[in-house]
Formats: structure tokens, sequence, C-alpha cells
């Protein structure tokens, strides 16, 4: 993947997939400390403990269409290639948590590209969906939140061209001033 | 480029609420963008992009935008599938930016399919 934020759209369609109604989109950079955590949590359905040991093997998939997936083994490599990590936490029924940490200044560090179309991405496929999104770096930071143009909207879905393109470029300009 | 205050958020859910009237019922075409990992990896959201920011370009209000996972023909991606009224899907691949502003004009929006990207069942081209 090109951006941090290609891999992160691809963790979020496994929320989808896995029936969630809240994602939790945190991406903190330290430039002190070097590193840039980037965390999505989902309240989706979790996976049993055999399902999460083998989640991490590029050959294991619930999928039919196809014998390997790659999502989550991706992003690990990505993350352990620039000396960080990849950690999931899941639990049945209530969710599943990924967390993958980079070194910020590794060479082999993607950039964090285009967020604003991951989340719009993202809302286009559950409209319905309850979406935070977070991006910290240092004691700078902002945070979009559904609930804040939903009680705008009454109603109108959040799928709606306009408004997925008024969202977008809200989420660009907040970027831009980060 | 509109300002992003509330007032423009509000003005839009009004247009959308007026609109959504005349869009009742079903729509004439679907475009189901794959979003699996080898799709994203090369290029589904961008192509995603492209459509949205043409659909509402172009005003079209019965098109139907949805995505699925992935189809098992990773290295035809990005693809999209176009259900036009009743005739069968009809599955695109290699999309760009560009030829999927052109399949929803065409074919999403008028019914002629674009051949030139077109993939039929089993992978064949078509034409
Ligand atoms: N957030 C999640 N909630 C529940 N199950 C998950 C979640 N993320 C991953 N899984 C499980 O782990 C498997 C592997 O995920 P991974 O993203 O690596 O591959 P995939 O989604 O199957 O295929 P793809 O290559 O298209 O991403 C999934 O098939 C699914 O069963
Ligand atoms: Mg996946």
């Amino acid at each position: 993947m090109k951006e941090l934020a290609l891999h992160i759209l691809d963790i979020a369609e496994n929320s989808l997939r896995a029936g969630a109604s809240r994602i939790d989109i945190e991406i903190v950079e330290d430039p002190a400390e070097d590193t840039v955590r980037v965390a999505i949590t989902d309240d989706g359905r979790g996976m049993d403990e055999e399902t999460l040991k083998k989640a991490l093997d590029p050959f294991f998939t619930t999928k039919d269409v196809r014998k390997v997936g790659m999502g989550l083994s991706l992003l690990r490599q990505a993350a352990r290639r620039t000396g960080g990590d990849l950690r999931v936490q899941s639990r049945p029924g209530e969710g599943t948590a990924v967390t993958a940490e980079f070194v910020r200044s590794h060479i082999d560090r993607q950039p964090l590209g285009d967020m604003a179309s991951t989340i719009t991405a993202v809302l286009l496929q559950n409209p319905a969906i309850e979406l935070r999104y977070h991006h910290a770096i240092g004691a700078d930071g902002f945070t979009f939140d559904t609930s804040q143009v939903r009680s705008v909207l009454d109603g109108v879905p959040l799928s709606d061209p306009e408004v997925l393109q008024f969202i977008g470029n809200l989420i660009r300009e907040r970027q831009q001033l980060t | 480029m509109a300002k992003l205050t509330i007032e423009e958020l509000r003005r839009i859910r009004d247009e959308a609420k007026r609109s959504r009237t005349l869009r009742e019922g079903e729509g004439k075409a679907r475009i189901t963008v794959h979003m699996g990992t080898c799709g994203i990896a090369s290029g589904a959201r961008e192509v995603m992009n492209a459509l949205l920011g043409a659909i509402d370009e172009h005003g079209i209000q019965d098109v139907l935008v949805t995505t699925s996972g992935c189809a098992g023909l990773c290295s035809h991606e990005p693809m999209a599938t176009v259900e036009y009224r009743d005739t069968p899907p009809v599955k695109y691949a290699k999309l760009t930016p560009e030829s999927i502003v052109r399949v929803l004009l065409e074919h999403a929006d008028k019914g002629a399919i674009v051949r030139e990207h077109a993939l039929a069942i089993g992978s064949e081209k078509m034409s």
C-alpha cells in the first residue's frame, strides 16, 4: 500500500464486514518518541482465539472467494519494516482492536495519505455507522465525529454525495491545519 | 470550494430533502465497486472518489453506488459491476478515475456498455 490511509481503509473494511455499528480510528504521531500509532477499534462480531491466531496468517481468510487473506498481514509487514509491530485484540461478540505502531522517521514508513477519502469511503458503505476519527501530532490534533454532522442532517443519509463531499473537504481542511 | 460551515451543511440537507422526493424508487442502475485488499491497493478508493464526484457534478439522481469485497480476480482490480435496469450485470476491470466516469455516464446513465473496459464472466474480453 502506498499510504497508511489505504491500510486503514482496508482494516475498516474488515470492521464493516464484521457488522460493526461503531468504528474508532485514531492516529497519534509523537515526534518526540518518533512513533506513529494507528488504532482501529470496532464493536463488530469479533474473533475467537483460534480465528484471531489465524487472522495474522496470510494464508487464512473466512472469505470463500479466495484462499488467502492479506489485509492484516500486509499491515503487520509494513509496521515491522520500520521497526514497529502490529497487535490485534478481539473478543467474540464484543469487537476488535487493531493497533499498528511505526517508527515515524524510518525511510520505509508510508506517508499518512488521503484520510479524507478513506473516511468518506467508509461512510458511503454504511451511512448509519458511528465513526470517530482522531488525528494528533504532538500537542496538536483534531477529531471528526459523525454525530457532529448527523445532528444537523436530520435524517438525510451521510451517503448523500454532497454530504460526503462536505465531510471530505472538512477533514482535508483540518488535516492541513494540523 | 463552498465554505465548510453549519449553514452550508444545512443548505445541503434542505436540498437533499427536496430532491429526495424525486428520487423515490429503486433507481435505474447500480454500480458496485469492489473494495477488497487487492482493490484498495490498486486504486479502488480513487475510483470510488471519482465516481462520487461525477455523480455530484452531473447531478445524477437514480444511480446507486454500493461496494463489495474481493471478487477473486485480484489481477483485474480495480473492478466494478454495473447493473442497468433488467439487463445482466457487467464487470469492468482495471478501472481508473477516468474510465469509471465513462462507465457511469455511458452505461449506468444511458445503458450503453463500455466494451473497452468490460470483462465477461470467465475473464474473457467482450467485443
Ligand atoms: N475487525 C474484525 N472483526 C472480525 N473479524 C475480523 C476482523 N478483522 C479480520 N477478521 C477476520 O480475520 C480474517 C483475515 O482478515 P484479513 O483482512 O487479513 O483478510 P480478509 O479480510 O479475509 O481478506 P482481504 O485480503 O480482502 O483483506 C478475516 O477473514 C476475518 O475472518
Ligand atoms: Mg480484510
